[in-house]
């Protein structure tokens, strides 16, 4: 009846699961009760839940990534003071654990924190710059978040419910094989990943046709922002690298479940095949999470050094290079598993052609700061930061790609420390660039700036204490993913990388601080201008909040930065352009179809994790029927009168006029 | 830090302190490398930080130039600068990778000394076919000889990685990798597995001894008049997953059994004892 | 105006020299006339894109059957396995189905009915029979010991063909609800874009298929 799944799978005997899962069930079900007792329920539902508006879902999926980069880093807490202490002992965490919890960590941060956190930017900020009222397909972008929410639910669920992978993020065959993994937790592991990698894939199917597609009148291809650009290699990257690795975990599954050969030792397998399909996912990946963060700081640095972008061509060329590159290279994930001179050299010499269009961004940021009037706002902390951090993992990263250089430190910490360089000082800070730049918009506040800075300055200086010692370690000859050891010069690096994490902790801690006050002080921190800082694109032509339809008419773009030139224009005439005739606007409905599906996602993805198969079928059904009943509703969109339109595109004039009085004042 | 690092290469397995021509040109090629790249590198940082501060909005003395945002001279030397750079190293890497090719004999007069390498769950195992002896969890080498290794796998994947000998390299099963590294220093170097397979695997580190001619051709001797034999059957006992097992060494070896490994003529290491439910394959370990 | 700018006599509207003509300065707006893109413009051209990530997945299943293929594990080959009657037998009923689908997709844009609920009709006939006769290779495959845990090349052949049979099974249950939909909403704009995709789908089916019989089956045979 329940397969596998039995009293034996919850871990009564390990206190630190249980206590965490206990945890983080008291808070969840604390929110929920707060929630219905304050009768937000069917507000959530409605405005929320349902909700298949671009701004709204992207908004999801980053306190989605927020959520899961808190549960990712309690993982990382673990993993370094359990390294901090496990010198000649065995530190409190047992080998199964431990490996469960790098594991768990390396999975939650790519999957479902630095992914959500950029397709939310991707989804909250694209449309708005392209002066479209949504994606192409909004009904299929709420599918695509809580296909994405069901895989971190599966991850979380294996806390407390049976157990997670134990072999890393990659789940190398033979050791995920069920000869050498037989439990749950490379299932888990499998499932989790398919199920937010099908929301993925659609997620890109539409971001690519959204900007493809879908642009105000005159937004031609070389007027687009660069963040749109990038949004547009990263999402063809995802398209056409996501399938594979589908289909390689499809075959890891068909391999544990029913018994084929694909990747075993025995029968003819074959786990060099693995590898080469994982990183021809896995290279193009990174770059599905860089692009975005280059897209950002680009915004970022042209914003607030108050000047366009320099180089914009070579913007477009460096980002749609490294797009097609990025497939050319993953080969030098594995340098040493003894391919031959030729084949490491020739894919070595393809992986250092990268860095030269990302040099190439690099010189076009500095460039743009460069005759700029800088202003050391959060995000722009954020840029430079940025630029200095990702130039030492860049280094290290070509430094890699070097197949001598990299018979020494493959799979070391120094290996480790690259790609924590990379990801923390160009996702993450990315990320939270582009965070702290479009709150306002989202919610018509701004993060309180102190706060910002505090979090700002514990998070690149904890980085820099715990991931410069990495380097040292993969010198020293430290590979990664150890338990315990006992070399005595590797200790001391370790106590400081421990200390580093507690300082990036009270940088979360920050963040976590700056929302909360943040909210309290609203009202003080209120953007009522809808353009905040100054910008240049299209979205802070519109107010912040943008009404649900993001412009009551379509910008007339005659430019790149569009908005710019209509601010200038208006500052030159000292007028606002007339008043367009309104009209109405159909709009979307909102459908419960993605939550729905996604939760008969969830409990077919927990069948054929423990083998209840009716349940499966039973779920398969459910999400068969409620696409049926999708496709049957007669009305798919609502319309927004034209009085509405009007009113709210008239405040926005207002709070426009009232900008540009201030403007004229101080020009004059 | 760099000097840091260096400044302690010395009580650790560093790969900075190498003690075989192998370790040490990998070094080369990394120090080489990182110069050339930290000559772009180090101007660029201080040219972001120096920018930056310079051109900061209160900063009166500097000049605004809201226009400036293109030219074409700027545009073909940013493009040019990575290129290059990317040039030099690409020959680097170029000419190294065919140079150390691990597969690639060494120059040396003394003939390679055969050693057949088997990684398990979870402990090490040392084949001299020509000696017929086998050591576990110890390698014993001699100076001055380059050691001609042949590498499979029992079970899961494994990395082959002596530190301070130099190139590291995958162990698989039904594969047999090939690698040649040399100890030009005699003395006791850390060897570990440099990827995970499974609960055991920080215990899966190895001493190399690197001794003169003479004390390898004694210990060859203290082998081969005590312990087990090493035969289908031992090994079979051997591949069943344990951990922390301490050195010791096989009388006689089977001849083929290293063939055999790799043609699974011997089956695959068995993994844990199938027990479904979680958790108890770790336990059962750690009991 | 810094001096920057002056003397190069490129319009300040133009600052990357991409050949946009001014726009806002002089108070024209000339800018390249993009029309609004149709909704079934935007849905065919998503679709597609979505086809195409379909193919890359196919195309793994394809690399790996092509590493794979020779590892037989001393079990049958394809030489030995492949029965040719019947896959000819199987191309024929999918190139006729898409065939009958594009009748189908014709009589949905000109709403005939007759076109329409006849084309599905026997289009679904054709594509039961594939599946039909698949199965039947499949259930005959594993009687006789060749199922996919036999070796890695049976591994990748059931895991390319099935999957493309998983798609037909699919294409079929999407083909049932067209129907069922055109019956019971009309020949609606957005049926029709619903109808245009299924079209599509089918029609990759058929290439995928093209590529699998003569990858997998006529190589395999030849072998």
């Amino acid at each position: 009846m329940l397969g596998k799944l039995s009293w034996s799978a919850i871990p009564f005997d390990q206190p630190i699961p249980l206590v965490a899962g206990a945890l983080v069930l008291i808070v969840i079900l604390a929110v929920l009760a707060w929630i219905l007792a304050k009768g937000y329920m069917p507000y959530l539902w409605r405005e929320w839940i349902t909700s298949v508006d671009h701004k709204r879902i992207g908004v999801m999926y980053c306190l989605l990534a927020l959520v899961m980069l808190i549960r990712g880093f309690i993982d990382a807490i673990m993993m370094r003071s359990q390294q901090a202490v496990a010198f000649r002992a065995p530190g409190y965490l047992p080998p199964d654990h431990f490996d469960q919890i790098f594991s768990a960590h390396g999975t939650l941060m790519i999957f479902f924190v630095a992914m959500p956190f950029v397709i939310g930017l991707m989804n909250f900020a694209m449309p708005l710059q392209l002066g479209a009222r949504d994606v192409a397909f909004p009904t299929l972008n709420s599918v695509s978040f809580w296909l994405t929410a069901t895989g971190a639910l599966l991850i979380n669920i294996s806390l407390v419910v049976g157990e997670f992978s134990r072999t890393g993020w990659l789940a190398y065959p033979p050791l995920s094989e069920l000869t050498y993994s037989p439990d749950v937790g490379v299932d888990y592991y499998l499932w989790s990943v398919q199920i937010s990698g099908i929301g993925t894939l659609l997620t890109g199917v539409n971001l690519v046709t959204t900007v493809l597609k879908i642009h105000a009148p005159g937004m031609t291809y070389m007027r687009m922002p660069i963040f749109c650009w990038t949004t547009l290699a990263s999402n063809l990257l995802i398209v056409a690298a996501f399938p594979v690795l589908t289909a390689t975990y499809a075959m890891l599954l068909l391999d544990r479940y029913l018994g084929f050969h694909f990747f075993t030792n025995t029968a003819g397998g074959n786990m060099m095949m693995f590898m080469n399909l994982i990183w021809m996912w896995g290279h193009p990946e990174v770059y599905i999470l860089i692009l975005p963060a280059f897209g950002i700081y680009s915004e970022v640095v042209s914003t607030f050094s108050r000047k366009p972008l320099f180089g914009y061509r070579s913007m477009v060329m460096a980002t749609m290079a490294i797009c097609i590159i990025s497939f050319m290279v993953w080969l030098h994930h594995f340098f040493t598993m003894g391919a031959g001179a030729n084949v490491n050299a020739i894919f070595g010499i393809a992986s250092m052609i990268i860095a030269v269009p990302t040099g190439v961004k690099i010189f076009n940021w500095l460039f743009t700061m460069y005759g700029g009037r800088v202003v050391f706002a959060t995000p722009m902390m954020w840029a430079i930061a940025f630029m200095i951090t990702f130039t030492i993992g860049g280094m290290t990263g070509v430094l890699l790609a070097v197949p001598p250089a990299d018979f020494l430190v493959h799979n070391s910490l120094f290996l480790v420390a690259h790609f924590h360089n990379v990801i923390i000082g160009g996702v993450l800070f990315g990320v939270f660039a582009g965070y702290t730049y479009w709150f306002p918009k989202a919610f018509g506040f701004r993060l309180h700036e102190g706060w910002g800075r505090a979090a700002f300055w514990f998070w690149v200086i904890g980085f820099y204490v715990a991931w410069m010692p990495g380097y040292v370690l993969g010198l020293e000859g430290m590979t990664r993913r150890l338990q315990h050891y006992d070399v005595a010069a590797w200790h001391p690096w370790l106590v400081i990388a421990a200390f580093g994490t507690v300082i990036i902790l009270l940088g979360i801690i920050s963040q976590i601080v700056q929302l909360f006050v943040s909210i309290r002080l609203r009202e003080e921190l209120r953007d009522v201008t809808g353009d905040p800082w100054n910008g240049r694109s299209l979205e802070w032509s519109t107010a912040s909040p943008p009404p649900p339809f993001n412009f009551g008419v379509l910008p007339n773009v005659e430019g790149e930065e569009p908005y710019w030139g209509i601010k200038q224009r208006a500052i030159e005439s000292g007028e606002l352009r007339p008043e367009p005739e309104y009209s109405e606007i159909e709009l979307p409905r909102n459908s419960p179809t993605g939550f729905i599906c996604a939760f008969f996602a969830t409990f077919a993805g927990f069948g054929l994790i423990w083998h209840i198969w009716w349940l499966v079928i039973l779920s398969c059904i459910g999400a068969f029927i409620t696409f049926v009943i999708f496709a049957w509703r007669d009305r798919s969109e609502y319309v927004v009168p034209v009085e509405e339109v009007a009113r709210l595109d008239r405040a926005n004039r207002t709070a426009r006029a009232a900008w540009l009085a201030a403007n004229v004042q101080a020009a004059q | 830090m760099l000097a840091s690092t260096l400044g302690l290469a010395s009580c650790g397995p560093s790969v900075l302190n190498p003690r075989g021509y192998v370790g040490a040109a990998d070094r080369q090629i990394l120090l080489d490398s990182l110069a050339i790249m930290l000559v772009i590198i180090v101007p660029v940082i201080i040219a972001t930080a120096g920018v930056a501060w310079w051109f900061r909005a209160s900063n009166t003395r500097a000049r605004y130039m809201p226009d400036f945002v293109y030219s074409g001279s700027i545009e073909l030397v940013v493009w040019s600068i990575p290129l290059m750079t990317i040039l030099l190293l690409g020959g680097v890497a170029w000419v190294g990778s065919h140079e150390l090719d691990p597969a690639a004999p060494l120059p040396s007069k003394a003939p390679p000394l055969d050693v057949q390498v088997v990684s398990l769950d979870w402990k090490w195992l040392f084949i001299y076919p020509k000696q017929d002896v086998a050591s576990v969890n110890r390698l014993v080498i001699p100076v001055g000889t380059p050691v001609h290794f042949v590498l499979t796998s029992a079970s899961v994947m494994n990395v082959f990685f002596v530190p301070q000998l130099g190139s590291m390299i995958y162990t698989m099963n039904r594969m047999a990798d090939r690698l040649n590294l040399i100890a030009d220093h005699p003395g006791t170097y850390y060897g570990e597995s440099a990827m995970i397979s499974g609960d055991g695997f920080a215990t899966m580190h190895f001493d190399v001894d690197a001794v003169p001619t003479g004390q390898f051709a004694a210990w060859v001797t203290a082998a081969k008049s005590n312990g087990p034999g090493l035969n289908a059957q031992t090994y079979g006992d051997l591949a069943k997953q344990s951990m922390s097992v301490r050195p010791f060494t096989y009388r006689t070896v089977q001849p083929d059994l290293f063939l055999k490994i790799v043609t699974q003529a011997v089956p695959p290491g068995p993994g844990p004892e199938i027990s479904q439910t979680p958790g108890d394959a770790g336990k059962a370990l750690r009991n | 105006m810094s001096g920057a700018q002056a003397g190069t006599g490129i319009s300040p509207a133009d600052p990357y020299r991409i050949g946009h003509y001014a726009g806002f300065r002089q108070g024209t707006a000339v800018h390249a006339a993009r029309e609004l893109a149709s909704k079934r413009v935007i849905v065919g051209y998503g679709f597609w894109i979505f086809l195409l990530s379909d193919i890359v997945m196919f195309s793994t299943f394809f690399a790996s059957f092509g590493v794979l293929s020779g590892q037989t594990a001393g079990g049958p080959s394809g030489k030995d396995l492949f029965n040719l009657t019947n896959v000819a037998i199987e191309t024929a009923c999918l190139l006729f189905s898409s065939f009958t689908c594009g009748i189908a997709s014709i009589g949905a844009r000109t709403h005939d009915n007759l076109m329409y609920y006849g084309g599905m009709a026997v289009t679904f006939v054709f594509g039961a029979s594939f599946l039909y006769f698949e199965m039947h290779e499949f259930v005959g495959l594993i009687l006789q010991g060749a199922g996919p845990e036999r070796s890695a090349f049976l591994s990748a052949f059931f895991t390319v063909v099935g999957c493309h049979g998983l798609h037909v099974t699919l294409g079929l249950m999407w083909l049932l609800t067209m129907v069922a939909q055109v019956f019971s909403k009309g020949y609606r704009p957005d049926i029709l874009r619903r109808v245009l995709c299924f079209s599509l789908f089918w029609h990759t089916l058929d290439i995928i298929w093209v590529a699998l019989f003569t990858i997998v089956y006529l190589m395999g045979a030849g072998q």
